[in-house]
């Protein structure tokens, strides 16, 4: 990026990279969440998921049947590869996140790009966490039904969408209202539009429930809050990080464009 | 000059059709990397299940449906 003394707004490329930056912090640190909350549960679902396919398979075997496949990663590789799916997960949201910043921001009615680019984080996770996790909760192992995958990944998919639209429709709603309108008022709109989307998703939607008369509650709701607070970590601190390099990036503008000959700003 | 003013706004770049084609290819590697996540079993990362597999127990926990 080019740092002349004119105050050029930055590039896209510039915004982009601290958007990628701040999806790997956030997708660490959600990854670290998830280790020390989510693997127990984890765990104790495959257990779950071990002792009913040997039950299954071999009633009365001599105790000690071992898988006859050699798993292709072991539970400990997936444990350290859960830090890679979250940061790589993080480093795509963060990268959509500040995408949609750079063609949106002018959009966003605030002068404030610390609102703008909080809020759009926000939206993001009600529409791609918060609409989805209502209608298909997700799913520790040992519960689904394989055959069905295809269908539940296609039923996933348009909930994300329909999430997306819905926000979307509510921030059209209260912006349909005329100029004065009070704030509360403005409130309702947007609530009201952003239900109406949801409301028809989730009746369009197939109702899907796997859940096994035997699997454990409370093991399954532990499962979905901490599921839940995974993504909620990863979506917050995307949120702060995105928005306090975005802030640095703001401030170093600043002090090269009305001092060009000053000390050199920390970066 | 001093320029002691409030924090001032931080412009975007306008968006350009070059802005907006960038923005395009970099949506689509991105979806791209969010399959090999998600979903992919081996067709796209061409290593078998082994990227699957590394990355289940991190599916489950982002909520992706999985099995």
């Amino acid at each position: 990026m080019s740092l002349t003394g004119r105050a050029a707004a930055p590039t896209y490329g510039a915004i982009l990279l601290r958007g990628l930056l701040a999806g790997l912090i956030a997708g660490l640190l959600s990854g670290v969440f998830a280790y020390s909350l989510g693997e127990p549960k984890v765990d104790a679902a495959i257990a779950i998921e071990e002792a009913n396919s040997q039950a299954a398979a071999t009633p009365a075997a001599d105790g000690h049947s071992h898988d006859e496949e050699e798993p292709l990663v072991s539970r400990d590789g997936q444990k350290g590869g859960l830090f890679l799916a979250t940061a790589l997960y993080g480093v795509v949201m963060g990268g959509l996140l500040a995408t949609a910043y750079t063609l949106l921001r002018r959009r966003l009615r605030t002068s404030d790009d610390s609102r703008a680019s909080l809020g759009l984080a926000a939206a993001a996770f009600v529409g791609l966490v918060l609409v989805p996790f209502v209608k298909y909760p997700p799913n520790p192992p040992a519960v689904g039904d394989p055959s069905t995958i295809n269908q539940r990944t296609i039923s996933y998919l348009s909930i994300l969408v329909i999430g997306l639209v819905a926000v979307w429709a509510g921030v059209l709603a209260s912006r349909s209202l005329r100029a004065g309108a009070p704030e509360w008022l403005r409130l309702v709109a947007g609530l009201a539009g952003f239900l109406v989307v949801v409301v028809i998703g989730y009746v369009l939607l197939p109702n899907i429930d796997e859940v096994s008369e035997t699997f454990p509650a409370s093991l399954l709701w532990n499962f979905r809050i901490t599921s839940l607070g995974t993504q909620a970590t990863l979506w917050l601190s995307l949120g702060i990080a995105f928005t306090a390099l975005l802030s640095r990036l703001g401030k170093r503008r600043e002090s090269v464009a009305s001092a060009p000959e000053a000390e050199s700003v920390p970066v | 000059m001093s320029k002691v003013q409030a924090v001032r706004p931080l412009n975007v770049p306008a968006v350009s059709p070059r802005v907006l084609w960038t923005a395009a290819a970099v949506v689509a590697g991105l979806l791209l990397l969010a399959y090999l996540v998600a979903f992919d079993q081996g067709a796209v990362s061409q290593s078998g299940m082994f990227l699957h597999e590394l990355m289940h127990d991190g599916r489950h926990l982002l909520g992706v449906p999985c099995h």
